[in-house]
């Protein structure tokens, strides 16, 4: 079935492929990281009692997220220089632009995840005397993460695949890297074909140990 | 003790409590009832300042519980109170449930806390069971280990919000000897329930809610024998044929 087919090319180019693995599994990790804070943020903020600043976030969110994910790049591509006034390399717009946008529908899963505790654990944890602060982190938090887990981890996965749009702004990444041997060396489809594979592979992992957490956290 | 004088609150338009005047003396029992929605929960947490309240002044041990300035969290850990959905910890063991707020409110080290811990679950009939979840407990051991949970703190008083109301009728009893014998141990204590043997047996006095407002505060025997108001015989009759 694969006659014809030249599968040393990946073997030859191991060391350039692996370097856009490297550039795709950082990104996905810092904008993970990133967004994961930043969501953090925006959901205490969203569920404050301060009107004003749970509208501004709320608008915050809803806006980036009817945005699609490229048009963000872009825009922080040619915003971020002209805001800081001098040049930036393309992998920290691109990372500005994944951690605003992540953090965007992190927010959601966390709020919601916060959401899912009940009002009366609170009330609980205040009538033993714990000041707001403590019953959100001894008490809310830690089961609102073991709701929210899964959801994190499979936006998570989403993330990973949405690095491979950098392409746009030129950054080497995984599946730039495979393209360039393939339109160089003119052998798309052994590189396509392994790309997809490793995503596979990675994916599948991933929600494999999204669906034991799940198990292993239900409360 | 525990003093509520011309208490009102109101949801928006709706009036939930109306002019609510009580007293609680040390080492009273006082049982709070009266026909759900009557607004006796609400009276209950209100004193705790787990509700806040829009008229009136509440005060424990001579502490304004409305007072802007009253450190809420320090007066809570004083008073123990008991919810009637247990509202135990679900991520935490028996023994880390009663272990948490002695560690960070009272500032107690671990090892004090856990023999604390031990002590009370002892004392609950569940020396067995501090390490298990509260999923892994019935309703009944549940509602036990959130009594141990509050007792932990010392309290000066505990208020119940109807602790047996969500529990098979093989539990209530258990959850019961237990209040039973918190109350001869002299504990100040505020009961909302309709448990009405409860009642009769470690009660000093009852109250009787209606609408928001109290209609009755009576000596348990006045109370048993011959209720003044209408509304209160009323409940009593419903309550008690069976």
């Amino acid at each position: 079935m694969f006659a014809g087919f030249d599968f040393g090319i990946l073997w030859l180019n191991a060391p350039f492929l692996w370097n856009g693995m490297l550039l795709t599994l950082q990104l996905t990790l810092l904008a993970v990281g990133g967004g994961l804070l930043l969501g953090i943020v925006l959901a205490i903020a969203r569920l404050s009692s301060i009107k004003s600043l749970a509208w501004l976030v709320e608008a915050y969110v809803n806006f980036l997220r009817s945005m699609p994910l490229i048009l963000v790049i872009f825009w922080f591509y040619t915003l971020v220089p002209k805001l800081i006034g001098r040049p930036v390399s393309g992998f920290y717009s691109v990372l500005i632009a994944f951690v605003m946008f992540e953090a965007a529908y992190y927010s959601e899963i966390i709020r919601a995840g916060i959401s899912s505790v009940r009002r009366n654990q609170i009330a609980a944890a205040m009538a033993l005397g714990l000041t707001n602060l403590q019953s959100m982190r001894y008490v809310v938090l830690p089961q609102a993460v073991r709701n929210m887990i899964p959801v994190l981890l499979t936006q998570s996965i989403i993330m990973l695949q949405d690095t491979s749009l950098v392409y746009v702004v030129g950054l080497r990444d995984f599946l730039t890297s495979a393209d360039i041997v393939a339109s160089r060396d003119n052998r798309p489809t052994e590189l396509y074909l392994f790309v997809a594979i490793v995503f596979l592979v990675i994916c599948f992992s991933a929600s494999r140990l999204v669906n034991r957490l799940r198990r292993r956290y239900a409360l | 003790m525990i003093e509520l004088t011309h208490v009102s609150k109101w949801y928006g338009p709706v009036q939930v409590l109306d002019d609510c005047s009580m007293s609680i003396a040390k080492g009273e029992v006082v049982v709070i009832c009266g026909p759900s929605g009557s607004g006796k929960s609400t009276l209950i947490k209100c004193i705790n300042g787990l509700e806040p309240f829009s008229k009136g002044t509440i005060t424990v041990d001579g502490i304004s519980v409305g007072d802007r300035a009253t450190n809420l969290p320090k007066l809570r850990s004083r008073i123990g109170m008991v919810f009637q959905s247990f509202e135990l910890f679900p991520h935490m063991t028996a023994g880390e449930n009663i272990v948490l707020a002695q560690q960070k409110v009272l500032g107690r080290n671990r090892e004090a806390a856990a023999v604390k811990a031990t002590e009370l679950l002892a004392r609950m009939g569940l020396a067995e069971h501090a390490t298990k979840y509260p999923a892994q407990l019935s309703g009944g051991q549940q509602q036990r280990v959130a009594i141990a949970r509050a007792l932990a703190m010392d309290p000066i008083a505990m208020l119940f919000d109807e602790p047996t109301s969500a529990l098979d009728p093989e539990m209530i009893t258990e959850v019961l000897d237990v209040m039973v014998k918190l109350a001869e141990d002299g504990m100040t204590m505020a009961v909302v329930t309709h448990e009405m043997g409860f009642a009769r047996k470690v009660a000093d006095r009852v109250v009787f809610m209606d609408q928001g407002s109290i209609v009755e505060d009576a000596d348990k025997e006045a109370f048993f024998g011959t209720p003044r108001s209408q509304r209160a015989q009323l409940f009593l009759s419903k309550i008690l044929q069976h």
